[in-house]
């Protein structure tokens, strides 16, 4: 069973922490210029962050145990597939759901 | 006036898709919370205080193992570090707006919101900043009254949530569908493909290191590529 207060500490500890990471460039250097190379990485945050994020999600699942996923990978693709050709969010969501409850239906 | 109202609005309609992912995400997060023994409170405190799914789910699973304290709140700060970069990248665009404005918007940073106004900055760079923080905010909106309010069903219906809806994979979805409308350019795709391979290369360090230097080299491969396009333009 969980302390209350470890839970607590976490809780609070976390939440702070969270907080000032959020906060902290765009809090602190507010309205003053950046260097032009500084901008120049700012563009990839977004495309250099997420893949990475999700890469170990898609190859290595913890569903499966580590083991890599037939349906998950093909949905993966789907999604990237119809995100790339229509530039369409919900379109890519929905391809990406339904070709991962249609490979395991087929597969089940 | 109606200019920034109807801005807004469209922020707040271009982040509705993702609440398929947020809510899911968000019952998956209050059903396991009380299942590790949180209360109400407690998991209701955690989501609104975080209000970062990923780090919230790291926590829960290190307190379950029993881990030490410190170790619980490092990890999951681990996690979130990547906001860090999300808070800088967001400089050119709000960091002109009032302290109070700045506080808010660090509150309400999640990638989702983070993605796609970002993305709608770069396609209208003659928007003010009046215009910038309605859409911002207008994706704020949509999305984290939803991961509330389904964190708080989770907690109270409290039920396994049955693993064959493979809800784990909500995550890499939503993120695709974010990622991949925005590589239009080869310096996006480079850093992408980096991105990728580096997190499989450093998938060994712990902490969830291997994402930040992963992020940081993708970043530099994005930026060098575009100064070599530039180059050879410049020639032509």
């Amino acid at each position: 069973m969980l302390s209350a207060w470890t839970v607590w500490i976490v809780i609070v500890c976390l939440g702070l922490g969270t907080y000032l990471i959020r906060f902290s460039f765009l809090g602190l250097i507010g309205g003053r210029e950046l260097p032009e190379w500084f901008l120049r990485h700012l563009r990839y945050v977004a495309v250099a962050v997420m893949p990475a994020l999700i890469t170990p999600l898609v190859i290595w699942p913890e569903a499966t145990q580590g083991e890599p996923d037939p349906a998950r990978l093909i949905a993966a693709l789907a999604a990237f597939v119809i995100g790339i050709k229509f530039n369409s969010v919900i379109g890519a969501i929905l391809a990406g759901m339904i070709s991962l409850y249609g490979v395991q239906y087929l597969l089940n | 006036m109606s200019d920034t109202k109807s801005i807004f609005w469209s922020g707040f309609l271009d982040c509705i898709p993702f609440i398929l992912v947020v809510a899911p995400f968000g019952l998956l997060f209050g059903v396991v919370a009380t299942e590790a023994g949180l209360n109400l409170l407690e998991t209701m405190s955690m989501t609104v205080l975080v209000i970062a799914g990923a780090a919230q789910f790291t926590a829960l699973a290190l307190l379950q193992d029993q881990a030490p304290t410190f170790v619980v709140i490092l990890a999951a700060l681990a996690v979130n570090l990547r906001m860090a970069m999300y808070s800088a990248a967001l400089v050119p665009h709000l960091g002109k707006t009032s302290l109070r404005t700045r506080a808010l918007a660090s509150y309400f940073m999640i990638d989702q919101t983070f993605a796609v106004s970002i993305k709608k900055y770069e396609r209208n760079p003659q928007w003010s900043m009046a215009q910038k923080t309605a859409y911002y905010f207008g994706c704020t909106s949509a999305l984290c009254p939803f991961w509330y309010l389904f964190s708080l069903l989770g907690a109270l219906v409290g039920q396994s949530i049955p693993k064959e809806y493979s809800l784990d994979f909500a995550i890499p979805i939503c993120f695709i569908s974010l990622i991949a409308p925005m590589l239009r350019s080869l310096p996006h795709m480079v850093s992408a493909l980096v991105s990728i391979l580096l997190a499989l290369v450093f998938a060994w360090m712990p902490y969830n290191l291997w994402l930040i230097v992963a992020a940081v080299f993708a970043m530099m491969a994005g930026a060098r590529t575009e100064l070599w396009v530039e180059g050879r333009k410049a020639k032509c």
